[in-house]
């Protein structure tokens, strides 16, 4: 690769992710580390920890992840793995509404208790259960509604967590990690949105603003590449 | 490692000792008026089997030429140990009406009719000690002129031929044991009375539930489908507790229920397989360690003592695959558990030492336990002086690790908070737990591609993994683990360790041909048909070793296709039934055994599906199977052969001593 040759600044960022129970928080990281897929994984027990290079324009983030398990009797030991993090990738279910419940409890105890510049992206996994996962995005808004007649699983509209995402000043994605739709976008965004500054020292303040301006920027990335994307996630 | 051992065997007897004093303590046992009874071929106990000492055979007699007729001669050996041959021409494994030859269906515990044994006893002087071959002289391997002209004689004959072929198998339809029940609503519209069957089918169940009633675990079915029977469970277990008079198991139709209670929980296994009360028990006792294992005893009780109806799957959450990785495992029959011990991988003496020194070398100061296992097989430990570890919480690892593919599937390094009951029972330790497939030791330096490629390495089999598993009590030590377990592969890596035993353990179990006849390669000798399987347990290490599954009871890997690496090597059904058969005559073995006040030394049994030998010292358990036409002879000479061998080769075949820091 062409970086190998004009080596860019690397750095190490420390990214966790915290969710419900069976959400795919493993599925996610299997498909952006491994670029792989595992049919009915079996639970996290604990806490796995892998890492993933992820090679932006001008520099490369080295993603030291912290993959957690959502059960509640490991929720005791999440602040040992959000502890000094600057990223947090909080997942949840499109297709289990107490998922997103769960989702925003993480939320406010990053907020409360994580390291002040950490950016905090939610991610509702399993978009293939929906019925928008083939490319339909624009038309499946609220997707509350037509849920029973379409075989559609979705029970969190894209709507409901966007505005949710943007109030909190949180990254906002959904993603398939089984087609892979999205996911490396995921972790794209967070490495741009984590701030220069707080990448040379690993307790960086004042990324909260950085975080939400990119939320905007989000936004876009959101519906553009979604077409092409779908057509991708088959082809892998 | 110095592990607890056994009653009384700490003093590690050479086999060679010759005690006088027992050998005229053997003639008194013998000659003495009420020997007791030999365990007969039963598969079920009566309730107070346990305690009661009384064997009850619930078979109802067969029609057949099979007469039950036993022969039993006590004898010493020149290591000072007795042993009880009994010899009978029954059916042992069969004897038992199979579901489908029984004609109620319920028979009750009862003695049974034909139990005409003539005892035989010898005092120890008319014979000479001496080989174990030389005790098969007599007459006793004779067989009768109708049953040799029925079945030719031919040594070529594999155990468990005849039951595969027969009708009336007993464990047919076991290879779809562990399928799921399908939930109701599923593709294909299954009815409730079809998922129940399907749930009755099944041969070996295993349940929890509180002492309030609220159903915790259960191996098969979901909530809708048990939670009836979840409740008549309780209601039985509770009326005999309310009467002071626990309820430890019963018998219905060709099924044993087994009953363990530990404080507010219930455990219930029910069995067809045929393993007896103190089998079962230990794996109900495994089942309660594994929940030990994720909540602790202190978390258990205090949840129990606020509110005694809490509902304990919520807590349990992510526990089930673990449970029910166990309890398959004690299906499908695993040695370890039977025997509670551990399997080693073969590695030569000085190779040993080196990964233990390596090992110690990069130790860190968190470092409670440290272990390298390659396909579920101890390489090498390390430990504190004052600590040991025990082979019930090394099983709980092991599984995690190996059976479910919860840690493996994940790649990455984990860290994983979990309770060591018998260490502490009390509080967690921290595992740190690396696979040597997933993280390549040059990797680091490289520069992964981007996007990442799918994964394209082969396969590999479990057998073949090496993981490093480094148990610190301090749950803040991750970090310092990981820099030792860099350190340590590093190390191994160059000192050619991670070759050696990637090589040993890419070798397999030991052969049996290779260990009956070292010299001749392929020469089998004079035809006389081969052991086709054996364990051997140290005693005092609380290890055992066995030898090649393959050919007999292992047809080849079905291969797995690239696209589905992480998922389990899958084993054929046939396969999947052909070890169930080994096994269940292993516990059959076992349990005649080591049944109370047997005062069984040698156990030869022979059935028309096979031919088995058990044998235990002061320092060995040995049990191996043959096909049936195997003489007594040939057998016990194979049987002297692979013990030697095994002493031969202790040092390589098990973990003496360990690591010790």
């Amino acid at each position: 690769m062409a970086d190998a040759n004009t080596p860019k600044p690397s750095s190490s960022v420390k990214l966790v992710l915290l969710g419900e129970a069976a959400v795919g928080k493993s599925s996610l990281v299997l498909r952006f580390v491994n670029n792989d897929f595992q049919e009915n994984k079996e639970p996290t027990i604990g806490a796995a920890f892998l890492t993933q290079k992820c090679n932006l324009p001008t520099r490369t983030i080295k993603f030291e992840i912290w993959d957690t398990a959502g059960q509640e009797r490991f929720a005791s030991l999440a602040p040992m793995y959000y502890r000094n993090a600057q990223a947090a990738l909080v997942v949840y279910d499109l297709t289990k509404p107490t998922s997103l419940i769960k989702a925003k409890h993480w939320v406010a105890e990053l907020q409360r208790q994580a390291s002040p510049g950490i950016v905090i992206a939610l991610v509702g996994n399993k978009l293939d259960l929906t019925s928008d996962s083939a490319g339909s995005a624009e038309v499946s808004g609220d997707g509350d509604d037509n849920a029973e007649d379409s075989g559609d699983a979705r029970k969190i509209s894209t709507e409901e967590a966007k505005t949710y995402a943007e109030e909190e000043g949180l990254l906002f994605f959904e993603t398939s990690a089984k087609t892979g739709h999205n996911v490396t976008e995921v972790f794209t965004a967070i490495a741009n949105a984590i701030p220069e500054t707080s990448l040379k020292s690993a307790r960086g303040p004042g990324a909260s603003h950085a975080g939400a301006s990119r939320t905007e920027e989000q936004r876009v990335n959101l519906n553009g590449p979604r077409d092409p994307n779908a057509k991708e996630g088959c082809a892998c | 490692m110095d592990r607890d051992t056994e009653a009384g065997t700490s003093s590690s007897i050479p086999t060679s000792t010759h005690d006088p004093s027992e050998t005229t303590n053997t003639t008194t046992k013998a000659a003495d008026p009420v020997p007791p009874l030999p365990p007969r071929p039963s598969r079920k106990l009566s309730d107070d089997g346990a305690s009661g000492g009384a064997l009850h055979v619930t078979a109802a007699p067969k029609p057949t030429t099979q007469v039950s007729t036993i022969d039993i001669s006590t004898l010493s050996f020149p290591d000072g140990s007795r042993g009880t041959f009994s010899t009978s021409a029954t059916s042992a494994t069969r004897s038992v009406a199979s579901p489908q030859s029984s004609a109620s269906g319920y028979t009750s515990p009862r003695t049974d009719p034909t139990e005409t044994m003539s005892v035989t006893s010898y005092p120890a002087t008319l014979r000479p000690p001496g080989d174990l071959a030389d005790l098969v002289t007599g007459e006793f391997n004779r067989r009768s002129r109708a049953w040799s002209m029925l079945r030719t004689q031919s040594s070529s004959v594999q155990p468990f031929e005849a039951s595969r072929s027969s009708a009336c198998d007993s464990l047919a339809g076991f290879e779809k044991e562990f399928d799921d029940i399908p939930e109701l609503g599923e593709k294909g519209g299954i009815t409730d009375e079809q998922r129940l069957s399907l749930w009755k089918s099944k041969m070996k169940h295993y349940m929890i539930l509180s002492s309030a009633g609220k159903p915790i675990w259960s191996r098969h079915g979901d909530t809708s489908l048990i939670n009836s029977y979840m409740g008549v469970v309780q209601t039985i277990i509770s009326f005999y507790e309310g009467a002071k008079d626990p309820l430890l198991g019963f018998t219905a139709g060709n099924a044993r229920f087994v009953i363990s209670t530990q404080g507010p929980l219930y455990f219930v296994a029910i069995s067809r397989l045929g393993e007896s009360d103190a089998q079962l028990r230990s794996q109900l006792d495994a089942l309660y360690m594994q929940i030990l294992s994720t909540l602790t005893l202190p978390t258990l009780k205090n949840i129990f003592v606020h509110r005694p109806s809490t509902d304990l799957r919520k807590p349990l959450e992510g526990t089930e695959s673990l449970l029910s990785s166990l309890a398959d495992s004690f299906t499908k029959g695993s040695p370890s558990a039977l025997l509670g011990a551990l399997e080693c991988l073969r590695l030569r003496k000085s190779h040993r030492a080196t990964i233990n020194n390596a090992f110690l070398k990069c130790r860190s100061d968190k470092l409670l336990y440290g272990l390298i296992v390659a396909g579920g097989k101890l390489v090498s430990v390390i430990r504190p002086r004052k600590h040991s570890l025990h082979p019930s919480d090394l099983q709980l690892i092991f599984n995690m690790l190996f059976e479910s593919g919860g840690i493996r599937a994940g790649g990455g390094e984990n860290w994983v908070p979990l309770c060591l009951p018998a260490f502490n029972n009390r509080g967690y330790l921290y595992m740190y737990v690396s696979f040597f497939d997933t993280v390549d030791i040059s990797e680091e330096t490289t520069t992964p591609l981007e996007p990442p490629q799918p994964a394209t390495q082969p396969p590999k089999s479990p057998d073949e993994e090496i993981a490093i598993i480094l148990i610190s009590a301090d749950k803040e030590s991750f970090f310092d683990l990981k820099s030792m377990r860099d350190k340590l592969a590093l190390q191994l890596a160059k000192n050619g360790s991670l070759s050696l035993i990637q090589s040993a353990a890419r070798q397999g179990r030991p052969r049996i041909e290779s260990i009956l006849n070292p010299s001749s390669s392929s020469q089998i000798a004079e035809g006389q048909g081969q052991l086709s399987h054996f364990l051997y347990k140290s005693r005092a290490n609380v290890q055992f070793c066995q030898s090649s599954l393959s050919p007999t009871f292992e047809s080849p890997y079905s291969t797995v296709s690239g696209s589905e690496k992480g998922s389990t090597v899958s084993q054929t059904p046939e396969t999947l039934v052909s070890r169930r058969r080994l096994m269940t005559l292993y516990h059959h073995l076992h349990s005649s055994i080591h049944a109370k006040h047997s005062h069984l030394k040698v156990l030869h049994l022979v059935s028309e599906d096979a031919a088995s030998l058990a044998w235990i010292t002061p320092v060995f358990e040995f049990y191996c199977v043959a096909g049936p036409n195997m003489s007594r002879g040939v057998m016990t000479q194979c049987a002297n052969k692979v013990v030697q061998w095994a002493k031969r080769e202790e040092e390589r075949l098990f973990i003496i001593g360990g690591g010790v820091f």
